[in-house]
Order: structure tokens, then sequence, then C-alpha cells
């Protein structure tokens, strides 16, 4: 190497450090991806929540659905609920998992806050949530009309997270919005 | 010497009340089996902190897994198969070698390869430096050399 360049190496050594540094500003180390992209939902069988009924994951074909993993002890939940409620009115078809809950406080919560879930799926051993890798409520699985899961979404689903990503992946996998989606509250 | 004795049993009583849970084996090897899986295994929840040492309830819930696993005669390879279809390669702390992977796996050797031969490159040009002269400077040697013979 000659001279000259090499006095040039501490410079360069510090170039790709900070370009490997600066990168790891805007990386979430907490995202992790989910193991079951493009695999069929998982097959489970399950009570429903608000009636006498045995839920299996023939419920998830023929339609785009969004799986939502919730729970009346989840903070994040409540904080999301009232934008479910919206994607309900819109058109959005969203399937619920009461995950690791008493369904008594389950049923109060839906009573009080309103009902975005077309059907709710009591999970109350947290079995179904094992088989879908759930670490945390909420989360959201993007399912196909196929039943196989394309997307899932790891927290709180509200209107910037939906506007600058979710519902790009909706479309591309065949979800439609029937309704405008409503103009959030100032 | 007995206090300190005392302390450090008392260390490791502290070590061993920090799961919550514990399962009756039917079997010892499976409960030592069942502590080696738990070291091995990754909270998906809490990233840091393995199966064993996480009170997050998705670690409970893994650890319930993994005892009912045990009890049912899955083998370890079974069980890590079954972990890493639904957590992914992420749950384990020694991932499977190949795909994403293998830059775990490969970068130590690289960069100790790398090591050795800046190590080699540096005691090689710092040998040279100090054997050979340029013709420039042998010249001048030779200059000095002879001006001390005639003084």
């Amino acid at each position: 190497m000659a001279p000259r360049l090499k006095l040039f190496l501490p410079l360069i050594l510090f170039v790709v450090l900070a370009l490997f540094l600066f990168r790891g500003l805007s990386l979430d180390p907490r995202a992790m991806p989910s193991a079951l992209i493009d695999k069929p939902f998982p097959s489970f069988t399950l009570p429903a929540l608000q009636r006498e009924q045995t839920l299996d994951r023939s419920l998830l074909l023929g339609k785009v659905s969004l799986v939502n993993i919730w729970a009346t002890w989840c903070i994040s939940c409540r904080v999301e609920h009232p934008y479910l409620n919206q994607l309900t009115e819109a058109g959005v078809h969203i399937v619920g998992v009461n995950y690791k809950d008493d369904s008594d406080a389950a049923k109060r919560w839906l009573a009080d806050l309103g009902d975005p879930y077309s059907i709710n799926v009591v999970d109350a051993e947290g079995s179904l949530g094992i088989d879908l890798g759930v670490y945390g409520a909420p989360e959201t699985y993007f399912v196909d009309a196929e039943g196989v899961i394309r997307y899932r979404h790891v927290g709180v689903i509200d209107e910037r997270v939906w506007n600058s990503k979710l519902a790009a992946i909706y479309r591309e996998i065949g979800g439609e919005l029937p309704q405008q989606l409503a103009e959030a509250s100032p | 010497m007995r206090t300190l004795l005392g302390l450090v049993l008392l260390c490791y009583a502290l070590a061993a009340a920090a799961v919550i849970e514990t399962y009756e084996f039917s079997d010892p090897a499976l409960e030592e089996r069942y502590h080696a899986l738990s070291q091995e295994l990754r909270c998906p929840k809490c990233q840091n902190q393995n199966i064993a040492d996480s009170n997050a309830p998705i670690a409970q819930d893994l650890r319930k897994q993994l005892y009912q696993q045990l009890e049912a005669g899955a083998s370890d390879e079974e069980i890590l198969e079954y972990m890493v279809a639904r957590y992914g390669e992420f749950v384990r702390y020694r991932p499977e070698m190949g795909g994403a992977t293998l830059i775990l796996w490969l970068a130590p050797l690289l960069l100790l390869v790398l090591a050795a031969g800046v190590a080699v490159a540096v005691v090689r040009s710092r040998r040279n430096a100090a054997e050979a002269l340029s013709d420039e400077e042998q010249r001048k040697l030779q200059e000095m050399l002879e001006r001390e013979q005639d003084a």
C-alpha cells in the first residue's frame, strides 16, 4: 500500500464505523420477524367469546383478515381499541384472539368500548399464542384469503402506522376498504 | 470462615429461588435436560435473558411447554424445532449454522484471520525496514566509516 494511502486508513475506518453506527440509530433491536410469515395460520379448536360455538381456522378462509391478539390486562390494547373500531367501520375484517384473559372482563370491555371484532377466539391458556409465536399483546397478524399469514405487526395500530405502512400491506395481500376511513378527530 | 461459607451458600440459594415455579419430574435425567434447555432458549420478550432467568409471562409459558414436552418424551431436537418453528432461530442462543446466521458463526474466524494477516504484514515490514538500506543510505554509511578511519 502506498504510504500516502496508509495515512488515510484511520479516516477510512472511522467512516465505515460511523456508517454502521448511523444505520444502527434507525434499527429497532427488538424487531423480531415472525417465523410464520408465508405459512398457513396454525390450526386450532377454541371456544368463541360471546356465544356457544367452537371455532377453528376455517373462519379465516375466504377473505383477508386481521387477527388481533388482545387482553384486558394489556394497556396498549386499550390505546389501539378506538382505531380498531374505525377500521371495522371502514370494512376491515378483524378477528380477535382474547389472549390469556378473564372472559367476563373481556365481555365487559367490549360492551364498554365497542366491539370491532367480527368474532373473538378465547385463548385462555395461550396455546394458540404459542403456536403463533406471540410474545406480547397487542400483536396483529395479516392473514390473506387462503388463510396464510403474510405479515405481523407488534404493538399498537394507530392512524400513523396504518397510513404509513399497514394500509399498503393490507392492500397488497388483497384487502379492501369499502368505506373511506374516518379522519381521526384532531 | 464460617460466615463466608454461609454467605456463599446464601448466594446459591438466591439463584435457585430466581425461578418461581417448580416442576416435579418423573426422571432426574429429564430435570437435567430441562435446566440445560431452559438456559439455551432465549426469551422472545426480554431479549437478553434466557427463559430460565426471565419472569415474563411468555417465558413461563415456554417453560411449561418445555416441561410438558420433556415429560411426553420429546427429544431435545424435537423441542428446539418446535420452538424455532414458532419463534424463529431467534429463540436459540446457539442458532443453527446457515443462511442468515452464517455471518454470526464465521465473523470471529474471519476477524482472527484478518488480524493474523495484519500482524504478519507489520512484523515483516519492520524486519525489512531494519535490514535493507537504500543505495543512498549505503553510500552515506560508507562515507562516514571512511571518514572515521581517516581520522
